[in-house]
């Protein structure tokens, strides 16, 4: 995405520390107008910090970041009167009608009474809610919900909508469903998106995507072009012993594999052909192979060395994050 | 299907503030508080049996044990004041203090991250607080024919305005707990450990004149105190009833022998009450 226009958000240097811990450590990046912007990565990253800076839930400890050219500290009130929001919490009141919430929200917005009606009856049906406008919230399934929380975002014609892990906890039909609002308001609407998840592949969806970890960001850029620079196949083992194998791959084609998910797992260009090799070879028991195409989730593991998951299987604590990775390591 | 339904929406468009905009922003935060007090239905029957509860339950049993000292004066009737003010205490009270549940179950942050500012979510939950508390208290004072009280409308009216008072002034109170507490459990204890012992210690059920020298203290720092007794004061200015069984019935609130008049606890209950709408805008101001 290249543009002339100014950038929607633009984020310079920013630190947020709670007490002793650093939350996000410096982090920096713009935004263009109607970019569908991911921020990836584990449960603990700082993603959230970052997006509760960005929208005035929380101040920086230091560091700047505007959103539609107003700072997020001194011109508070103008970036709120930008953004629209889902948060990964609901925040929807269950005991009012869908109709009922998106009305108070209106209200809230101070926006024009005459065209409420018209915008609550599109962005419902938008949604696939308009059928159920008049049942309270807390008849609804978590998807509903979420579809709601949607609605509310947009329902001020926000520029940016801030999307904190929108399908987490989603079926994949949902899940695939809100992706389809997402891109079609970004095409109609020109919204900037700017989207937080530990999906792995809802990060497709995006036009960019930073990678952060431990509260920094440490890689940023297209799908395509993060993909290419992993440049290798990924190759998943099952060994009948997965030391040994580590070993032999070392020793026998220089190859440095790790444990991940349970199966040794490593990268190498033309896994076809490299596979063949692998079984004449290697001297240790095979019980599966697995030769897949770089995605997503191998950038991750090549910026972090570990997958999402196993990143956080340790919990959500940083230090617990840090002591299992040190563990691994030692195994290795 | 949906990028045909966007196209032809006309696109909403969010204001400057202005003072126009957060009084309708407060009016819609006291509008919802409305819609969901007349969806709870476990809410409106307590609404309406508490106080004949209050009234007739307690009342009657009692009556058989007062019945010589009140001089002829039903039970009832004599606590028909206080009644009307435990009524609107509890209401308030209970009502203000959903911003907790607010807080628990997300919808704060609604409200929180809305280009509003803090005082009108407040003053909108004070007010939906007010609403709920002084139209129980209407139907406690709906009620005061079948106590022996008269129909006066000049009684009713400024009985109705003594409510309304109380009313704010409580939920300026809830408020100011429930943005204090972080927790909805909490508020359970408060509950316990500060609503219960007021209305006891406020004199609703009981005159306030010749009691223990502790229970008196106690009474007198009781901001309740002073919205009962006007009340009381009030009820009897329009009943017809013995000297004696005014003065014991209905004594005043005494500061060292110095009779308060009516007015000035009026006016302490609105210092009181504008004084904690103040604190919980101050500290609500704060949250981040």
């Amino acid at each position: 995405m290249t543009s002339t226009l100014p950038p929607t958000i633009e984020v310079d240097d920013l630190v947020k520390s709670y007490g002793e811990v650093d939350a996000v450590r410096g982090v920096s990046f713009a935004v263009a107008p109607g970019e569908v912007f991911g921020f990836l990565g584990p449960n603990g990253a700082g993603k959230s910090t970052t997006i509760n800076m960005l929208c005035t839930l929380a101040e920086p400890t230091s560091g700047a970041a505007r959103v539609s050219g107003f700072d997020v500290v001194s011109r508070r009130d103008d970036v709120r009167r930008q953004i629209g929001l889902v948060f990964q919490d609901p925040t929807l009141d269950v005991r009012l009608t869908a109709e009922q919430n998106l009305w108070f929200h209106a209200e809230l917005y101070d926006i024009d009474p005459g065209v409420i009606p018209a915008r609550i009856d599109q962005l419902l049906e938008m949604v696939g809610l308009a059928d159920r406008r008049e049942q309270a919230v807390m008849t609804f399934s978590g998807g509903m919900k979420r579809r709601l929380e949607i609605a509310r975002g947009l329902l001020h014609s926000p520029r940016v909508l801030f999307l904190d892990e929108p399908t987490i906890g989603l079926d994949p039909q949902t899940r695939s469903s809100i992706w389809r609002y997402i891109r079609a308001l970004q095409e109609t609407e020109g919204t900037t998106i700017f989207m937080t998840t530990h999906y792995m592949d809802e990060a497709e969806f995006c036009d960019r995507i930073a990678i952060m970890d431990r509260g920094e960001i440490v890689v940023l850029d297209t799908p395509e072009a993060l993909k290419a620079a992993v440049g290798a196949d990924r190759v998943v083992l099952g060994t009948a012993d997965d030391d040994a194998a580590l070993v032999a791959l070392r020793d026998r084609f220089g190859i440095e594999a790790t444990v991940a998910e349970g199966a040794v797992t490593f990268h190498v260009s033309n896994g076809e052909r490299f596979v063949p090799r692998l079984f004449a070879e290697l001297d240790v028991g095979i019980t599966s192979v697995a030769v897949s195409r770089p995605t997503l989730d191998d950038v991750f593991m090549r910026h972090t060395g570990t997958t999402i998951r196993d990143a956080e299987t340790g919990g959500v604590a940083d230090l617990d994050r840090t002591m299992m990775r040190t563990m691994a390591g030692a195994k290795r | 299907m949906s990028a045909a339904v966007m196209a032809d929406v006309a696109a909403a468009r969010v204001p400057e503030r202005t003072w126009r905009s957060e009084a309708r922003a407060a009016r819609a935060v006291w509008r919802r508080d409305m819609i969901r007090f007349a969806n709870d239905r476990a809410q409106l029957m307590m609404w309406l049996v508490q106080p004949l509860l209050f009234l007739f339950v307690l009342g009657s049993g009692l009556q058989s044990l007062s019945a010589a000292s009140t001089d002829g004066v039903d039970l009832k009737t004599f606590i028909f004041p206080g009644v009307v003010c435990v009524a609107v205490f509890f209401t308030a009270m209970i009502s203000a203090a959903s911003l907790v549940w607010d807080r628990e179950l997300g919808f704060l942050k609604e409200m929180m991250i809305a280009p509003v500012s803090r005082t009108s979510i407040i003053v909108g939950k004070c007010v939906g607080g007010a609403t709920i508390a002084a139209s129980q208290g209407v139907i406690v004072l709906a009620l005061a024919g079948l106590v022996d009280v008269p129909y006066d409308p000049l009684l009713i009216l400024v009985a109705f305005g003594l409510l309304v008072l109380l009313a704010f002034t409580v939920s300026a109170f809830g408020v100011l707990v429930a943005v204090t507490i972080k927790q909805a459990q909490t508020f359970t204890w408060v509950m316990q450990l500060v609503v219960f012992p007021m209305v006891f210690l406020s004199g609703a059920l009981y005159p306030v004149a010749g009691l223990p020298g502790w229970l008196e203290l106690l009474n007198r720092v009781n901001p309740l105190t002073y919205a009962v007794d006007p009340m009381r004061h009030l009820v009897f200015s329009h009943l017809d009833v013995s000297e004696t069984a005014r003065r014991t019935l209905d004594p005043g609130v005494t500061w060292l022998g110095w009779h308060l008049p009516p007015l000035f606890e009026v006016g302490m209950v609105l210092l009181l009450g504008l004084t904690m709408l103040g604190l919980a805008i101050r500290r609500f101001a704060r949250t981040e």
